[in-house]
């Protein structure tokens, strides 16, 4: 593939999402640089998912703007990829849910048979290369999922938390898959609970709670002592949460 | 019960020794329903993906519209289309009352909602499954109904079979458009209406169970298609 101009650094100025009549995404400011693994963290509901899919383009903000640093002539969309918490496969082999991949991004047919083996090999997926995906294991189905965002070469790569459900051999190879893919100088904006696998795999940390960043520093940093005393409870393992009550203002707890 | 036992035994003769009379009227059916089924896949498939996977003002009462008939009564489609292919009617210059062709269109009315129902039910579910990671690959609207069909395939036989099934069992409708005209008109479904009548319980009979062999057939063709390409994956 011929090498594109960088579509880096991603930019989040003043973003807003409401859904329901709730404000979900409040004042996202944020800037994603090239090559770096980013990991957002925080309790369900903080809006981690849905800051993904605005910066994915999937969902469309009330206010706000993410914008990608490509000119006009680059599509952004053709340089990004997203892998969600539950795989979606189409119910065909894993060999031609890549290759439908490829073929959308006008992928020459004669190049796809070496990428896809490729992307297969590196990913472990040649044993189950022909079966049909719909009836792979879930860490198989999650890899293929990968395999299949990873052989477009993105310069972004969404991923929603990746390992949930899985087991700890098959989050392994998942994060050993997270660390090629970054070596190849792709960028990771990734979701996760486990503040363990945030260690391994974080350069950078947003720490997200009720639809706002509450701290966005280096791995080091955060972990070191966050400066926000939320981001501090949620390191130190505390329940934090808050109630909605009807008529009132929301009750942190 | 004698009487039924000899009629069935002359019947499976008459299929097993290929009786002209029996081989027209079922290749005539075959013939009609095909090409009915054809024809209305060719309108439905497309008519069920628009209704699946687009939004437009009317939409949920076309499909409301659509579900109720597929309990559409044959015999006011054969009145319908009697009354338009009739001398009188405004396609009666084309001369197609009592023909084939008159056949085939009330055919294609009786199958193309059915088609169209489970094709829209069939992509929308897919849809709503897949609806995420096209929009993920920036998928255009042309490849994702391709993708949508193609991955629905096996659903959407069954749907081509039971419009099939509708179309090679039909008997009102044809009788009205069709007239029931030896050597011309006449399929399975009106020969066994009209042999009972008269009373030939064997050739009624053997009309039977062809026709019960045919849908069989088919069905066992397609189950196998479906069943050796599925496996061909696991």
């Amino acid at each position: 593939m011929t090498k594109h101009p960088s579509i880096l650094p991603l930019k989040i100025e003043n973003l807003e999402y409401e859904a329901g009549g709730k404000h979900l995404v409040k004042n996202i400011n944020c800037e994603f640089s090239q090559g770096k693994r980013y990991l957002l963290l925080g309790p369900n509901g903080a809006g981690k998912t849905l800051l993904l899919r605005l910066c994915h383009g999937l969902l469309k903000p009330k206010s706000g703007k993410v914008v990608w640093s490509s000119g006009k002539d680059i599509n952004p969309k053709h340089h990004q990829a997203m892998v969600t918490q539950r795989p979606v496969m189409l119910r065909r082999s894993a060999y031609a849910n890549i290759d439908y991949a490829l073929s959308i991004r006008g992928v020459d047919k004669a190049l796809r048979p070496d990428m896809i083996n490729a992307v297969i090999q590196r990913t472990g997926l040649t044993r189950v290369a022909h079966k049909l995906a719909t009836v792979l294991s879930l860490g198989e189905q999650q890899r293929l999922a990968i395999a299949r965002a990873w052989v477009l070469k993105p310069q972004v790569l969404f991923m929603d938390e990746p390992t949930a459900s899985l087991d700890p051999p098959a989050t392994h190879s998942i994060e050993e898959l997270i660390h090629e893919i970054s070596a190849e100088g792709t960028t990771v904006i990734m979701t996760c609970h486990d503040l363990g696998q945030a260690k391994r795999l974080a350069t950078d940390v947003l720490f997200m709670f009720r639809g706002r960043i509450k701290e966005m520093s280096s791995a080091d940093e955060f972990f070191s002592g966050p400066q926000n005393d939320l981001a501090q409870a949620f390191l130190d393992g505390q329940l934090i949460w808050w109630k909605r009550r009807p008529d009132k203002d929301d009750v942190q707890i | 019960m004698n009487d039924l036992w000899q009629a069935f035994f002359k019947a499976i003769s008459l299929v097993v020794t290929l009786d002209d009379k029996l081989l027209e009227i079922v290749f005539l059916s075959l013939r009609l329903s095909l090409s009915a089924v054809g024809i209305a896949l060719f309108i439905a498939l497309p008519l069920g993906a628009v209704l699946a996977l687009t939004k437009f003002p009317g939409r949920r009462i076309l499909v409301i519209i659509i579900n109720v008939f597929m309990g559409l009564p044959p015999v006011v489609v054969g009145l319908f289309v009697y009354l338009l292919l009739s001398r009188s009617g405004p396609f009666g210059v084309f001369g197609l009352l009592f023909t084939p062709t008159a056949m085939i269109i009330a055919q294609v009315i009786l199958v193309v909602p059915i088609v169209t129902a489970i094709t829209r039910q069939v992509l929308e579910e897919l849809h709503l499954e897949y609806d995420e990671l096209l929009r993920s690959l920036d998928v255009p609207w042309y490849r994702k109904v391709t993708a949508l069909v193609w991955d629905a395939r096996f659903s959407l036989t069954t749907a081509a079979l039971a419009g099939f099934g509708r179309a090679i069992s039909e008997v009102g409708a044809v009788m009205i458009v069709g007239g029931n005209i030896d050597h011309l008109t006449r399929v399975m479904t009106t020969a066994i209406a009209l042999e009972a009548r008269k009373g030939d319980l064997v050739m009624a009979l053997a009309l039977g169970l062809v026709l019960l062999a045919v849908a069989l057939g088919i069905n066992l063709f397609a189950y196998s298609i479906t069943e050796t390409v599925k496996r061909r994956h696991q």
